[in-house]
């Protein structure tokens, strides 16, 4: 595209600046691609000389609370009893990407519509918020900010999307729903899109 | 662990960046190319490709849509609204900074580095058609004017 001054980071997709909660890893990566404002001729582009690799991150350790009322589908006992992690996680940052379809009040039940999901229901008639891309995004994000409040340190690329997808009930309702609906022949996108392309 | 623990699913970064490589780009034969003032006396802004948005505020259709955000300098109550499933939002989860370094520019600007922060920044949504069209014809000089406006002299574009 010859872009007039461009720096090539070799880093986890979601993080161009490298590293979260690493403000002097930061500031390298700026001072490299603010230093690229100093040639005189274009396009420029270069290689930023550290990599970030992400491949085989452990999902993060992050405890999920007990079974607590068995009459609820394991899912939605347990993102019921997470909400006070969340609201501390919202509390502390000050911010959410939860909310393009279901706030944090009606995610018992945007999961409780995944699990029918993947129990058999069409997926226009289990009573998602929203279509099962935009609602999953904010499950996702639901879990994933309570998962960084609840682990330590800042997280390791894509390991709340590990924890979130392949240890927490909810996640893997999601994947379970996925595939029904992909079984199911539900349009490409609406099924695709409930996870990382990755995931098969 | 699940059958989806596979190392397929941890390159989920490599398939993207194999995608990306096969997806076609325009091609400008006269790209735009300047000289700035000293990055000591500039004014820089952010444009973000990551679809970042105020709480409050509606997101974008899930494709194609070449509209803008005016972020205020001072906005932090912010949304990673960006349709695609493909990437780790963790990171903006912990630190907005990784993605939205408006914090670092503060800390260049007090340090001397660059001149000052613009008052406002700009998030686009990156998932756009091959050519980008609506963003280049539309919506990204209607961003430029503003940015004008204010006196910007460097933009940092960060995608996601």
């Amino acid at each position: 595209m010859n872009t007039p001054r461009a720096l090539h980071c070799q880093f986890p997709l979601g993080r161009p600046l490298g590293r979260p909660q690493d403000p002097d890893f930061q500031h390298a990566v700026l001072a490299a691609g603010l230093a690229l404002l100093q040639r005189a001729e274009g396009p420029v582009l270069e290689d930023y000389p550290e990599t970030i690799e992400s491949a085989g991150e452990a999902p993060l350790a992050c405890p999920l609370p007990p079974r607590y009322d068995p009459n609820l589908h394991p899912a939605v006992d347990e993102v019921q009893a997470l909400r006070g992690a969340y609201d501390r996680a919202v509390e502390r940052t000050g911010r959410t990407s939860v909310g393009r379809v279901v706030g944090p009040d009606g995610m018992a039940d945007a999961v409780a519509a995944i699990v029918k999901i993947s129990e058999g229901s069409a997926w226009n008639d289990a009573g998602l918020p929203g279509d099962p891309i935009q609602t999953v995004h904010d499950i996702r994000s639901y879990y994933e900010e309570l998962g960084v409040e609840l682990s330590d340190g800042p997280p390791a690329p894509w390991a709340a999307e590990r924890w979130f997808y392949d240890v927490t009930e909810a996640g893997r309702a999601v994947i379970a729903a996925r595939r029904a609906m992909k079984d199911a022949k539900a349009p490409f996108p609406l099924w695709f899109y409930m996870a990382p392309g990755g995931r098969t | 662990m699940t059958d989806t623990m596979t190392d397929t699913m941890t390159d989920n970064d490599a398939a993207m960046r194999q995608h990306a490589a096969s997806t076609p780009v325009p091609e400008f034969d006269d790209p735009a190319f300047t000289l700035p003032k000293p990055l000591a006396q500039a004014k820089v802004a952010i444009v973000t490709s990551a679809a970042i948005h105020v709480a409050g505020d509606t997101g974008w259709a899930p494709n194609a849509d070449p509209h803008f955000k005016v972020l205020d300098d001072r906005a932090r109550d912010l949304h990673l609204s960006h349709f695609s499933p493909n990437f780790d939002r963790s990171g903006f989860h912990s630190d907005i900074n990784v993605v939205y370094p408006v914090d670092r520019l503060h800390e260049l600007a007090d340090r001397g580095v660059i001149g000052s922060v613009a008052p406002r920044h700009y998030a686009f949504a990156g998932n756009q058609d091959d050519t980008v069209s609506g963003i280049r014809l539309d919506s990204g000089p209607s961003a430029a004017k503003l940015m004008l406006e204010d006196g910007v002299d460097v933009v940092l574009l960060t995608p996601v």
